[in-house]
């Protein structure tokens, strides 16, 4: 999955959507996120190749609404809600999920056996 | 492994029987011995059986006297023996002392005489040349002008100049007697003489003859000499001083006995020189050899051979070939052990010697408390029990004396220091206010040549053994051996790689430096 820049970056993805849940003042999704480009990609232990600056789950909270919609940790975030996860930064990845007027995130993940399962489901 | 069986054939019959026995056989070992070392020059190993030799005589150990039950039988006839027999080893001694005794005085004093006539010859000429012509055509000279006596000056400084170099060189006391000329000096010598005799030839034609009245211009040749002269002692500087500074070989000795080796460095030098420098730094460096750490590696040795028997029932034809053959098969089948015996003997050796040292170091710290230095006020008070640092030793002594017998005993050094010897070491240890394991030192490890008296050095006597030329120059790949008749140093010379440096410029503002972060949010 290594990109190559300047070309379009392909993938299968698949679509989650996750219904915030109030928790107090705060609006929850249940998960942590891990990666961006400010950040050190060869520490990000999800990634398959080690200059990956993307987005990635890192972990998912039991029970919480990010599980019950189906996402997995190791999971990389493509997009969110439209806007582009690819290439951003940690923080602008964390106020794009984490906007107070918006109860429904709708993510385009991937993760590396996605392609695989689309395959044989097909044949 | 060929020479120790021989030796200790002959070295275990008793010095009673080598009278008439031994002449017969004396000249056929010096046979043996020298297509030995023939063979060995020719690159080839050869495993001799133990000749069937009754069993007496093969376990018994070097230097020991046994009395060979079947040396009657052997003697073939009894002539006229002498009282005073002596053996191999002592005629190879005399030979070689007299031989050293004539040769290297003669050799010597021919080179000495030698550079003293041409010396001579050297410094007297610029003075005949100003002389002869005041002496001879005295009234014909035209009269020197300041300029003339100015170069008188100039001549008298310059021979005085000259005079200190060459003494600052050249009369110094040798430090070796090396087998051949040294090459340098040699054509030095030659390039002076030359040059002194062509300038007597010119002036010999050129000014005695005509009888030249130009007074000036004969200072001034004079002063050419001397200028000459000048150059070509800086000519021998370079040649025979500063040449071999600059290291170009790494040079490797080492010990033949126990593996010893220490590294040089040296530039370019003759291999007769390089073989002075190497003694020289042996007696500063290399350990004093010690024959009797030498008998654990014999008797292993001996024990593998003597293990097997080698009977040959096809009658009198030896074939050797096929005798080693058998040998070396049959001690390859057999389980061999001896390692095991090795480790657990080295073991235990180990753990005696640790144990007998610190009963040494107790003791000698003990041994030391005993003793106090007296101030001088203290001297003038109590003149009771005053001892000098002799005396001081011998009191202190018989307390540590068994505990370092012991240790040296262990150790195998008991032969290198006498009672004497460490009196006075301890002696001197007082005297400069040492501690007990600066006494100490000296014991416990084994120190450099050079500290021992001379006779325990089994050094004295070196052979260099090349198979090039020695004043050819070291190159790359050379080796000679420097031989004793314990040992022998094997040299081994290796150039110097050339060094190619690069350089590489690193800008001081191009050191920056960024965070490698990995923070983890939970949206």
């Amino acid at each position: 999955m290594a990109h190559i820049a300047g070309l379009p970056v392909t993938a299968v993805v698949q679509r989650i959507e996750i219904h915030k849940l109030r928790q107090g003042e705060n609006l929850i999704l249940g998960f942590s996120i891990g990666g961006g480009i400010d950040q050190d990609p060869g520490q990000n232990p999800y990634s398959e190749d080690k200059s990956d600056k993307g987005i990635y789950v890192t972990r998912v909270s039991e029970g919480g609404p990010a599980e019950v919609a189906g996402l997995h940790t190791g999971d990389k975030i493509m997009q969110v809600n439209g806007w582009d996860m690819t290439m951003v930064t940690h923080d602008q990845a964390r106020k794009r999920l984490t906007k107070k007027n918006e109860d429904v995130v709708r993510l385009l993940v991937t993760r590396t056996n996605l392609e695989t399962v689309v395959r044989q489901s097909m044949q | 492994m060929d020479t120790e069986s021989t030796y200790s054939e002959y070295s275990h019959y008793s010095s009673r029987s080598r009278g008439s026995h031994r002449h017969g056989e004396r000249s056929r070992d010096r046979h043996k011995s020298r297509s030995k070392d023939g063979s060995r020059s020719e690159k080839s190993v050869t495993i001799n059986a133990p000749p069937a030799e009754p069993l007496l005589g093969d376990e018994s150990t070097h230097g020991e006297e046994v009395q060979d039950d079947n040396w009657g039988e052997t003697t073939t006839a009894v002539t006229g023996t002498s009282e005073h027999s002596i053996s191999q080893e002592d005629i190879a001694r005399i030979s070689k002392d007299m031989e050293d005794s004539v040769g290297l005085d003669c050799k010597r004093y021919l080179g000495l005489t030698v550079a003293a006539v041409l010396g001579l010859l050297v410094f007297l000429t610029p003075i005949a040349f100003l002389i002869l012509p005041q002496v001879l055509w005295r009234d014909k000279l035209e009269p020197c002008g300041t300029a003339c006596e100015g170069l008188f000056i100039s001549v008298a400084f310059k021979l005085l100049i000259l005079l200190l170099g060459t003494w600052a060189l050249f009369f110094r006391p040798p430090r070796a007697g090396m087998p051949r000329v040294f090459v340098f000096r040699v054509l030095l010598m030659v390039l002076i003489f030359l040059f002194v005799v062509s300038y007597w030839l010119f002036y010999g034609v050129r000014i005695l003859e005509t009888k030249d009245s130009n007074y000036q211009g004969i200072v001034q040749y004079a002063v050419s000499l001397v200028d000459a002269l000048l150059f070509i002692h800086y000519l021998a500087i370079v040649l025979l001083e500063m040449r071999q500074l600059q290291p170009m070989f790494s040079v490797k000795a080492t010990r033949s006995t126990d593996g010893e080796t220490y590294f040089y460095s040296l530039g370019h030098l003759s291999i007769q020189r390089a073989a002075v420098v190497i003694l020289e730094n042996y007696y500063k460096d290399f350990s004093v050899h010690n024959p009797a750490l030498l008998t654990a590696s014999k008797s292993r040795a001996a024990k593998h051979m003597a293990g097997l028997k080698v009977y040959n029932v096809d009658g009198p034809e030896n074939n050797a070939a096929g005798q080693s053959r058998a040998m070396i098969t049959a001690a390859a089948r057999r389980r061999d052990t001896s390692h095991n015996d090795l480790y657990y003997e080295e073991a235990d050796h180990d753990r005696r010697v640790k144990k007998r040292k610190s009963r040494l170091v107790v003791a000698v710290e003990e041994a030391f408390t005993h003793i106090k230095r007296m101030q001088e006020e203290e001297q003038k008070k109590a003149p009771g029990e005053v001892m000098d640092p002799r005396e001081a030793a011998q009191a202190i002594f018989p307390s540590m004396a068994r505990a370092l017998q012991k240790y040296l005993r262990t150790t195998r050094q008991h032969h290198c220091h006498t009672m004497e010897s460490i009196q006075q070491h301890l002696a001197f240890c007082i005297t400069n206010n040492m501690t007990p394991k600066a006494f100490l030192e000296s014991y416990l490890n084994p120190g450099p040549t050079l500290q021992y008296s001379q006779d325990r050095w089994f050094a004295r006597q070196w052979t260099l053994v090349s198979e090039k030329a020695v004043t050819n120059g070291l190159h790359d790949g050379v080796v000679f051996v420097l031989k004793c008749p314990d040992f022998s140093l094997v040299v081994t010379v290796k150039k110097i790689p050339f060094i190619k440096l690069s350089e590489e410029f690193i800008d001081p503002k191009s050191h920056k430096f960024v965070l490698r972060l990995q923070s983890e949010t939970s949206v």
